[in-house]
């Protein structure tokens, strides 16, 4: 009875943190307090690692002005034009290889193994090509995203389920009606995958096409900042950098649905 | 023969593939001929053949390749030691894995490559900066190949090198590790490709070094057969490079 009649009261919420994330705090600051004593120490050349607080007023600098946004617009942009370039050429290749097994027979090796060369040695082509403006940088997004979109797209055109494929013919649906109804439904986890590892190597070719010779673009920026060793600024422009790219990828695949594909 | 029986061949893809290509060539050849295509912005493709001979022989291209493969070759070594050291210590310490995983994968997928002008800056112009650059990006490959590969080793046999009474070192060396072989080997193939093409890119962007020098030094001089010939080139290594690996990742893969 005692026992019944004592007065249960809910225990007071503690706060504990997960160990995984204490010990991810704990890297955190173990890392920034061993660049604070580098910078501070001057075991490296001066600036080289420049304190937390430069970078950090550098940081808050540069996102604060608006010079910036048009360089970083100007980035976007041709990204963007890359990668529907390349994406959308990439896919209907992927679609045709997909699609005839002879086909992809003869021509799939030659994407295969041109995928991983390094694409930036054919920007002195696309200068010659498309010039020294904006056009070789498009170029090179599109060159850099054609190969995994492409790739993708035909594995997952081959994964499809043949069922799915019947019953579309069985609905007597014409090519389009099969591209739009069965086939691109059924690839949008190998597509989604294709566009993410697009993305990423289009952001690379495109901002290496512009260090190596442009006057506007983050690309530009950056090699700017390396030619005037103004280095808090390059340090700013690198995180920055990393976190766009890595936010821009986790969108695409939020965007198309990865994660509810995946829990499925 | 009939036309039904060839297409069924095995040697008809390869044949149709190296013949569309062939065709493609000599359209463009014919295209610039009759100067739909300005050979001033594209060279002959029968230039670019002759250009062969005069890139390797006058530019020095046995050396420049030396040079790109030694600095590979180091980034490799670096990456396949440091890449299985760290995998192992972070498969050993099971809430640094929890901890670090998502950023080493994230480092996967991150550009890093763009951080060149900071390895200049700490660097130099030098080999050391196409070689830690090529470290960076071929590393995070290695380390999650191989966390994978250790945790996928099957329990019996980590069962039988303990009742064999195996230190941990011994069961590392004798179990663990030619368990995880395969798996950490397509970890450092995939390293090694993102090496390789992260020097080759590097030594292009600083105009230093060996085979991505020799596009841009081409390039520079506007000697556009030997820019062509010199971009084929350095494809056919890395194509090379990739069978190669790939062979290997093959023959080490256990049969099933």
């Amino acid at each position: 009875m005692a026992e019944a009649g004592r007065l249960n009261l809910p225990a007071a919420p503690t706060i504990r943190a997960e160990p995984v994330t204490v010990v991810r705090v704990g890297i955190i600051i173990l890392i920034l307090v061993l660049w604070e004593a580098i910078a501070q120490s001057g075991l490296l050349y001066r600036d080289v690692v420049p304190s937390l607080l430069a970078i950090g007023t550098a940081l808050v600098k540069l996102l604060s002005t608006s010079d910036y946004y048009w360089h970083l617009s100007v980035t976007a942009s041709e990204v963007g034009t890359g990668l529907a370039v390349g994406g959308l050429s990439g896919l209907l290749v992927g679609l045709v290889l997909g699609g005839n097994r002879m086909l992809s027979k003869s021509f799939e090796p030659y994407l295969y193994y041109l995928g991983p060369t390094p694409k930036i040695i054919f920007f002195p082509v696309m200068i010659m090509w498309f010039g020294v403006g904006p056009g070789s940088k498009v170029a090179m997004g599109a060159i850099s995203c054609f190969f995994p979109i492409a790739l993708s797209t035909a594995a997952g055109m081959r994964q499809i389920d043949r069922v799915l494929i019947r019953v579309g013919q069985s609905f007597r649906a014409n090519a389009w009606q099969m591209a739009t109804k069965i086939y691109l439904p059924a690839m949008r986890h190998p597509i989604i995958n294709g566009v993410r590892l697009g993305l990423g190597v289009a952001i690379i070719g495109t901002l290496l096409a512009e260090t190596k010779l442009s006057n506007r673009g983050v690309g530009f920026l950056i090699i700017q900042a390396y030619s005037l060793f103004d280095m808090p600024r390059m340090y700013a422009m690198l995180i920055v950098l990393f976190v766009v790219a890595i936010g821009a990828n986790a969108l695409v695949g939020r965007l198309g649905g990865l994660s509810t594909i995946r829990q499925r | 023969m009939t036309v039904a029986a060839i297409t069924r061949s095995r040697a008809f893809p390869l044949a149709l593939g190296l013949g569309s290509l062939l065709v493609a060539v000599l359209v463009v050849e014919a295209l610039i001929r009759v100067g739909v295509i300005n050979r001033f912005i594209v060279p002959l493709p029968s230039q670019i053949v002759m250009a062969f001979e005069r890139v390797i022989v006058e530019e020095d291209i046995a050396d420049r390749f030396r040079l790109t493969f030694f600095e590979a070759l180091t980034a490799g070594a670096m990456i396949t030691v440091v890449g299985v050291l760290l995998g192992l210590l972070l498969f050993r310490i099971n809430i640094l894995r929890q901890a670090t995983e998502t950023w080493v994968a994230a480092m996967a997928s991150a550009p890093t490559v763009l951080m060149y002008p900071l390895f200049l800056v700490i660097f130099g112009r030098s080999a050391w900066t196409i070689i830690m650059m090529g470290f960076v990006a071929g590393l995070p490959p290695v380390i999650l190949k191989t966390i994978e590969g250790l945790s996928a080793t099957r329990r019996v046999l980590i069962d039988v090198g303990k009742s064999f009474k195996l230190t941990g070192p011994q069961l590392f060396i004798k179990v663990l590790f030619p368990a995880a072989l395969p798996t950490i080997f397509v970890g450092v193939r995939l390293g090694l490709i993102f090496t390789l093409i992260n020097v080759v890119g590097v030594e292009f962007l600083i105009n230093f070094g060996g085979l991505g020098q020799l596009i841009n030094d081409l390039a520079e001089r506007y000697d556009l057969p030997g820019t062509y010939a010199a971009i084929c080139f350095v494809i056919l290594v890395s194509v090379c490079f990739f069978v190669f690996t790939e062979w290997i990742e093959r023959w080490l893969r256990p049969v099933d």
